[in-house]
């Protein structure tokens, strides 16, 4: 599989990271090599294999649902950027 | 008892020394604040010191200590934390420049177990960003060096934890591993450090990585100091869906030097990798005899699939990581750009916020997770995931722990490996596949190559096997002493 700059381009977008044209040609070089490496796998049958999440199988871990104590709106905020009283400010997503 | 003899002894001598009377809660927590004083701006193990605090704590330790209501293995023992671990009120920074100013306004479970068996947390360690490196170098406060040798890496990602212990400035550490970070610091660093099977010990608090490869673990100076770590941190959480219910861990009190009959498995592949040292090899291969001295029988066998693990670990450790550190865009706490627009801050957030092996693994992730991409390298992925785990569970049917080096090298240089990602990667090969199968394995020091740099041995048990690895550990060092050299930082 090739990683061309769009692919780089695409991918950034999805994943809400900002790369400029030279941040992009960096990114693309160095991925291709890694995703060229990956291509190791496909050297293993995995016909009637099924993916495995986790390694330590557990199933159904569940609780009663029970109200229990939270943290304040104050620890909350406390380390937002920007806050007003009770929420988190940002800038305007719509015009 | 003066600071320097503090220095020379391991957490538990430390905790019994104290029981004693012979020193203070005060005088072991001075002792290790001293040793970071003079050796830290040499080395840069620490992100943050927490010193009025720690010292406030001592003396309340110390009366709970007095009045019987602390006995344990760790009261009073000084321990340091890899800044990936939330601290309340201290800040938790991840090596990043996302989470320089972060506060966390709750303590990880591991933290809270820890405090309630006395130890007293003395700071925060460096690390690579968001534990993604091998070397330590990806850190926004600058690399933490070998305190072997101060031109080389101290490995990663818990750099500052090896550091730390390697140089006396920490008696103990937490650090975490998901894909070698406890391990492979510790080997080039010449300590020891553990990682548990998945599952033993709580993530809450955590700052996830890959959410099922992540395990936190100590780097200590002997396998007896992990033991009691592991017994105070060990734990179902109702916090971590992920943890197993196992009753009271009492792995320090079932240690055992006694390995006779045990039987040993060394895998060839691991001795024909392209680019493992010879002395490397040669030491980890002593670690076999001494291990048959000790009773044990270690025969070599085969392990096929060592060479795919690289790829199988980044392809699913970036796609986990890449949906973890979704949660990073400025809005709720950590770094924010200064932009116009909502879509522009999550971006330039992002960029400017996150160093570039943190922006490489994210689009790795992104684009194996990707629409047309998820079949061949995600899934592709985590069937060979089932094909790894299924070949160990194979193994270990047979024998009941697995010898190989913990890393191909000793320490390389400083700058090396941020010249090519791919090289760094591989050299996580005997580690990595290790996290996939959720196995505990453990980090031993057994020599030093001809320049004086340590060498790491791995041993590495089935699922739950963690008396077993502690216990040959252990047995090993019963009879050898390199896990109780330090070094002398110039």
């Amino acid at each position: 599989m090739q990683i061309t700059k769009e692919t780089v381009k695409r991918v950034a977008m999805l994943s809400r990271i900002k790369l400029d044209d030279t941040a992009t040609d960096k990114m693309q070089r160095e991925l291709a090599a890694v995703v060229e490496y990956m291509e190791i796998l496909n050297r293993i049958d995995t016909d009637g294999v099924e993916p495995l999440s986790h390694a330590v199988e557990l199933k159904n871990v569940l609780r009663e649902d029970e109200v229990k104590p939270s943290y304040s709106r104050e620890d909350i905020l406390s380390n937002a950027p920007k806050s007003s009283n009770d929420a988190f400010v940002v800038p305007k997503a719509v015009e | 008892m003066n600071m320097t003899d503090i220095l020379n002894m391991t957490a538990l001598q430390i905790s019994e020394a104290i029981k004693q009377k012979q020193i203070t809660v005060t005088d072991a927590v001075l002792a290790v604040l001293d040793a970071i004083d003079k050796v830290d701006g040499k080395i840069n193990a620490y992100i943050t010191v927490n010193r009025d605090e720690a010292l406030e704590k001592a003396k309340s330790v110390q009366q709970k200590i007095d009045s019987g209501e602390l006995r344990g293995a760790l009261a009073g023992v000084p321990i340091a934390i890899k800044d990936n671990i939330c601290t309340k009120n201290l800040k938790t920074t991840c090596a990043s420049k996302m989470l320089e100013s972060f506060v966390p306004c709750y303590d990880a479970t591991v933290i809270e177990k820890l405090e309630n068996a006395g130890a007293i947390i003395l700071g925060k360690l460096n690390m690579d960003e968001f534990a993604m490196g091998s070397t330590g170098e990806t850190s926004h406060f600058g690399a933490t060096k070998n305190p072997w040798n101060t031109q080389r890496v101290a490995g990663g990602s818990s750099s500052g934890a090896a550091g730390a212990v390697a140089s006396r400035s920490a008696v103990l550490t937490l650090g975490s591993d998901t894909g070698g970070s406890i391990r492979q610091p510790a080997s080039y660093c010449g300590v020891t450090g553990f990682k548990p099977t998945y599952g033993t010990v709580s993530r809450f608090g955590l700052v996830a990585h890959a959410s099922s490869l992540d395990q936190i673990g100590p780097i200590a100076g002997s396998v007896a100091d992990c033991a009691a770590v592991m017994d105070a941190i060990s734990g179902q959480d109702p916090k971590d869906s992920t943890t197993l219910e196992l009753g009271t861990p009492e792995f320090l009190k079932n240690l055992s030097d006694d390995i006779s009959g045990m039987k040993i498995a060394l895998p060839r592949e691991c001795f024909e990798v392209e680019g493992l040292d010879p002395e490397v090899s040669e030491n980890v291969r002593r670690v076999a005899d001494v291990l048959r001295s000790k009773g044990a029988i270690v025969s070599e066998i085969s392990l096929p699939f060592l060479e795919f693990g690289v790829a199988d670990y980044y392809i699913i450790s970036s796609a986990e990581a890449s949906s973890n550190l979704s949660r990073f865009d400025g809005v709720k706490y950590g770094f924010r750009a200064e932009t116009e627009s909502l879509s522009e801050t999550y971006s330039k957030t992002r960029s400017q916020g996150f160093g570039d092996e943190v922006q490489r693994r994210i689009l790795l992730g992104t684009f194996v997770l990707s629409s047309g991409f998820y079949d061949a390298y995600y899934n592709k992925a985590l069937k060979v995931k089932r094909i790894i785990t299924e070949a160990y569970t194979k193994v270990f049917s047979e024998f009941d722990a697995i010898l190989c080096p913990t890393a191909p090298t000793t320490a390389p240089t400083s700058g090396q490996s941020l010249l090519n990602p791919l090289q760094m990667y591989l050299s996580d090969i005997f580690t990595v596949s290790v996290n996939i199968a959720g196995l505990p394995a453990l980090s031993l020091p057994c020599g030093f190559d001809k320049n004086g740099l340590p060498i790491g041995a791995q041993l590495i048990g089935p699922q739950l096997g963690e008396q077993k690895v502690l216990n040959i550990g252990h047995a090993y060092q019963s009879v050898t002493d390199f896990h109780k050299l330090r070094a002398e930082v110039m």
